[in-house]
């Protein structure tokens, strides 16, 4: 069985991938899905009940909550993809160099992440954006900085289990070029750990994203973000407390399904896993 | 066409005195023997006796500390060029099969990839297809399963796979490393019948590393014994009775008194 049709047997994976795909694309499509204009702000209708013509509810300022729901889409979505690309990136680029070329490099990769696994995550962050200013970018810079040394570690684990097996040991043997074996061995290998990785690191990233505009230090405020919404929520909680319910869900539900994306690409990827 | 002169070969030591202490451990010890073309070496000893480490050094996968691997007169280890031509005559066929084929590809890539090596050697390029169909047929599989993943094949199936791949590259020289002792007697016996099958059609040379005696009587020309990492004895199969070396005797007769208790 080819790696498409393991994929559309797997349910789990189909479901998770369509329903990202669909958030997506209605991140893409908000000016067309949403029913009031995110930034329009009524105050004599602020806290309003679900209504059909608010069918979430308005927040402090009388702005739509379902508007601002699906705009958030795009800031949450895209940063929480960039961060991930970003770390996954930076993480098996170093991960892979020091896996497979070992001596004097590795040692230096791995001295450096040992350094960067010493500090608590959540305070470097806040370091990293207190230096830089209070920005998005600079939020992606800090979530990447903090978090490739997890990835660099795991994937070095990876690539070691794989680098002394005997069909590597074949290649090498033979004389196959190095490439072959890391494009067509290590690489498709260490994928499943890869996937699995990635999507989990999806979720951490959208946490940590809403953590940091929940704080005031990610994203601004106009910007409907889903943890910025989090934050506002939070300044209304005593008088209005179902504001939060929807941002919160949304993040809850998304989070939850990138990581059972993540069980599932696992599956998809290994060709020894017999479809149930 | 193969020669071994005075390998000596040590790893870092697991204990050591100091943090950055330098004990190494030696594993063979002065190892010179040669291998004749056509051929077949079995290299005998038990678990620890630097057998496996002999393998990889004869692949060219371990440099050793001292000596040199001579492969038809010019030095393999410290050139460029005399590791790619041991690259070019060598090919190996390992004990475990479960790790010997990647688990993502299927048997025709994965004999594909030696056929690869060939068409990099001999710059054409032969039908893919209908080379691994005559691959497989050879090592007695049927072509249909070029389309299966290893975990699909059975043990003796998987490892004929790895026999094929080996021979796909058109190599001179096969290393066996305890490439039978994980099969069961009687699979054993048949994947011996056809490597000794494919010899004769292919004009190959053995390097046969096993600790089963048996095996080697049955498949070798000459066998060499292999004890604490020196070698004990080098004699031909023929005359392995009249060894006059301790160790290689006392292997023998546990292997007789085995026979006569059955």
């Amino acid at each position: 069985m080819n790696l498409g049709k393991r994929f559309l047997h797997n349910r789990t994976a189909v479901a998770t991938a369509l329903f990202v795909l669909l958030i997506a694309l209605a991140g893409v499509c908000a000016p067309v899905l949403a029913p009031n204009d995110p930034y329009a702000t009524d105050i004599l209708n602020k806290f309003a009940d679900y209504s059909l013509q608010y069918p979430l509810g308005t927040d402090q300022l009388g702005r739509c909550v379902l508007s601002r729901l699906i705009y958030g889409i795009r800031p949450t979505l895209g940063l929480a993809m960039v961060t991930m690309f970003g770390t996954i990136g930076l993480g098996a680029l170093l991960g892979i160099t020091a896996g497979y070329f070992r001596g004097i490099t590795e040692e230096v990769i791995m001295r450096l992440v040992d350094v960067m696994l010493s500090f608590p995550s959540q305070i470097m962050v806040f370091a990293v954006v207190a230096l830089l200013g209070v920005s998005v970018q600079n939020v992606i810079i800090a979530n990447v900085f903090i978090k490739w040394a997890w990835y660099a570690r795991m994937i070095r684990t990876g690539v070691m289990q794989y680098r002394d097996c005997n069909f590597v040991r074949f290649s090498r043997c033979v004389g196959m070029p190095e490439r072959f074996i890391l494009f067509r061995h290590l690489l498709p290998s260490i994928t499943s750990d890869l996937a699995v990785l990635a999507s989990l690191d999806v979720g951490w990233a959208i946490i940590n994203i809403s953590t940091l505009s929940f704080l005031g230090l990610g994203v601004q405020a106009p910007t409907p973000e889903w943890g910025a919404m989090l934050n506002e929520a939070k300044e209304v909680l005593t008088s209005n407390p179902v504001q939060m319910i929807a941002p919160g869900a949304a993040i809850v539900t998304l989070v939850c399904c990138f990581n059972l994306m993540g069980d599932a690409l696992r599956d998809v990827l290994d060709p020894k896993e017999v479809e149930g | 066409m193969l020669e071994f002169q005075n390998i000596c070969v040590s790893f870092p030591s697991e204990r050591q005195d100091r943090i950055f202490g330098k004990i190494r451990q030696q594993v063979l010890f002065d190892v010179s023997f040669n291998v004749r073309k056509g051929s077949c070496l079995g290299i005998l000893g038990e678990s620890g006796s630097g057998k496996s480490t002999l393998g990889r050094v004869l692949c060219g996968l371990l440099k050793p500390d001292r000596g040199q691997v001579l492969l038809d007169g010019k030095p393999v280890y410290g050139s460029r060029a005399g590791k790619r031509s041991l690259q070019n005559k060598l090919s190996v066929v390992f004990q475990d099969y479960t790790t010997s084929a990647n688990p993502r590809f299927r048997v025709k890539d994965i004999i594909g990839e030696g056929l690869k090596v060939r068409e990099r050697r001999e710059g054409e390029k032969p039908d893919r297809e209908k080379e691994t169909a005559a691959l497989l047929r050879m090592v007695g599989l049927p072509p249909e399963f070029s389309d299966r993943f290893p975990h699909e094949l059975s043990g003796g199936q998987l490892q004929r796979m790895c026999i094929a791949r080996a021979v796909a590259c058109r190599p001179q020289i096969i290393l066996f490393d305890e490439a039978v002792s994980s099969l069961d007697a009687h699979t054993q016996v048949q994947v011996m019948d056809l490597l000794r099958e494919l010899k004769e059609k292919l004009d190959l040379t053995y390097v046969f590393i096993t600790h089963n005696l048996t095996s080697v009587t049955y498949l070798c020309d000459d066998v060499l014994f292999l004890y604490q990492g020196k070698v004990t004895e080098h004699l031909s199969v023929e005359n392995i009775g009249r060894t006059a070396d301790p160790y290689a005797g006392k292997l023998l007769e546990s292997i007789v008194m085995f026979e006569e208790a059955k």
